[in-house]
């Protein structure tokens, strides 16, 4: 990795964990566009949806440490690919703009911790770096191989078009639509893409978290979409996990795939199987390997 | 039984008034109980009091009602409600500082998975700098229903054998930095 990349990359706690497919894809993908991607040194957690739950304080905090550490390393930019993170990082930023005792404590605490004073780092996330920043025509023009007949419906989840965010319209996005057509994917339309998945309440409400997944992809099997597509590494966590127990529970035959964007496009980009994260797939299984493995030639096209 | 009705001389208007001073809670009187709120809400089927009534209820200063129903932690933080509210409350918010004060007041349902895990999530953080999936989970786990982790089994082997499941308890190396969190000390437990 070079150190004068242009991105820095916030994995937070889900890209090296559950979501390690994303990471995969992320730095699969952003190689084969020639955009170096560097792990910001160091990092902490964002503080999730959780943290704020106890202290708003330190949540703004937690994420104000990190993106004092993206100012130290000279970079402007903070790709953060989980929802969840780049909620978190922007919305402390904004507290930071909008009220000015808590910017004197954020400043209070930097200086403790021998940190720089917050200056303007921008937390982008790669949906919108690949649609602003790489562009359709450009993702269109290094399209090396497209997918043949597979039907794909996008989900956003909640956090990343929701109040702090500048990835993509809160009511109607289309951005990831668009780029998976430039890449030459089916889009199927799909009126959930922004209807919450239930986050951590997987892991804790469980019913009621296992019910909303199941909403969201019996309506993605209505639309006639035979695979998810995401941004979010607890979205496709929670929709991916939880097939076989919705299966069992309701008696129908759902076994879809949930794919990251960064996936689908750096597949289209001519990554590989494995580094592009495919082989951690738990719901459909065999069409993941069916789509992304055989007949290689026959897909390729110049 | 539990009684169902309650008096204007029992609401606590000093604290609603106060309530409304703290950042992005300004906007909370705005409120013209349109119901917008519980009817984007995907989880307001769950709630016992939907997101509406909670508006409502801190408006008119029932602090205890709120405080202590499970709503608040049902709430997942999508943000839909604050996105449609045509009176541009915050109300994500709003649930976020219900949560803090239910916590603060010992008011919260003491074996409810929500808070339990906030709280484990918040020390493994403020010790370590990041969480570490499995161990947060597990904790939550053993102290609010051991049970859950027989339903949970299976997921952790679909994850193990994705390799996607961690046991690494990770740990940022200037971990000193986060002593200045300021309210560190009390914030958990």
């Amino acid at each position: 990795m070079q150190p004068s990349a242009k991105y820095l990359y916030y994995p937070g706690c889900s890209l090296k964990g559950t979501g390690i497919a994303y990471e995969e894809s992320l730095l699969t993908t952003f190689r084969l566009l020639e955009m170096p991607v560097k792990e910001l040194p160091d990092w902490n957690c964002c503080g999730a949806t959780t943290y704020m739950s106890i202290s708003e304080e330190s949540a703004t905090l937690l994420a104000a440490r990190n993106l004092a550490l993206a100012r130290q390393t000279g970079s402007k930019d903070l790709l953060a690919p989980c929802n969840a993170c780049y909620l978190t990082l922007r919305k402390s930023q904004e507290m930071v703009a909008h009220y000015p005792q808590i910017a004197r404590q954020t400043e209070q605490f930097l200086e403790q911790a021998g940190l720089p004073r917050l200056d303007s780092v921008r937390v982008r996330h790669p949906l919108e770096v690949l649609y602003n920043d790489v562009g359709l025509q450009r993702l269109r023009e290094l399209t090396v191989r497209r997918l043949q007949g597979v039907r794909m419906a996008s989900y956003y989840g909640c956090q990343a078009v929701r109040p702090y965010g500048e990835v993509d319209d809160p009511h109607d996005p289309t951005r990831m639509d668009e780029i998976l057509k430039a890449v030459g994917v089916e889009v199927v339309e799909y009126s959930l893409k922004t209807k919450c998945c239930g986050g951590p309440l997987t892991g804790t409400i469980h019913d009621a978290g296992v019910r909303l997944n199941y909403i969201l992809l019996k309506e993605a099997v209505r639309r006639g979409a035979q695979a998810i597509v995401t941004i979010c590494p607890l979205c496709q966590f929670n929709l991916d996990a939880y097939q076989a127990e919705i299966r069992k529970q309701t008696g129908e035959p759902i076994d879809m795939p949930i794919l990251y964007l960064t996936q689908v496009v750096g597949w289209a980009l001519g990554g590989e199987f494995r580094e592009l994260g495919l082989h951690r797939a738990i719901s459909g299984r065999k069409l993941v390997e069916q789509w992304f493995t055989a007949k290689k030639e026959a897909e390729t096209y110049v | 039984m539990e009684r169902q009705i309650r008096y204007q001389r029992e609401a606590d208007l000093e604290w609603a008034h106060e309530f409304t001073k703290h950042p992005n809670c300004e906007r909370l009187l705005s409120c013209i109980q349109c119901g917008t709120c519980s009817g984007t809400c995907p989880l307001s089927i769950y709630m016992d009091l939907t997101p509406r009534q909670v508006m409502a209820l801190v408006r008119e200063g029932f602090r205890e009602d709120v405080l202590r129903s499970k709503t608040i932690w049902l709430c997942a933080s999508c943000y839909s409600c604050s996105v449609e509210c045509p009176q541009n409350i915050r109300i994500t918010d709003i649930m976020y500082r219900l949560k803090r004060e239910a916590i603060q007041s010992n008011l919260y349902p003491k074996r409810f998975p929500v808070p339990v895990l906030a709280q484990e999530f918040c020390e493994l953080v403020r010790r370590r700098g990041r969480n570490s999936e499995f161990w947060v989970v597990l904790r939550m786990a053993l102290r609010s229903n051991p049970l859950v982790l027989l339903n949970m089994a299976r997921t952790g082997w679909d994850l193990w054998r994705t390799g996607r499941l961690s046991l690494r308890m990770e740990r940022i190396q200037r971990v000193n930095e986060l002593q200045y969190l300021p309210t560190a000390s009390k914030e958990v437990d």
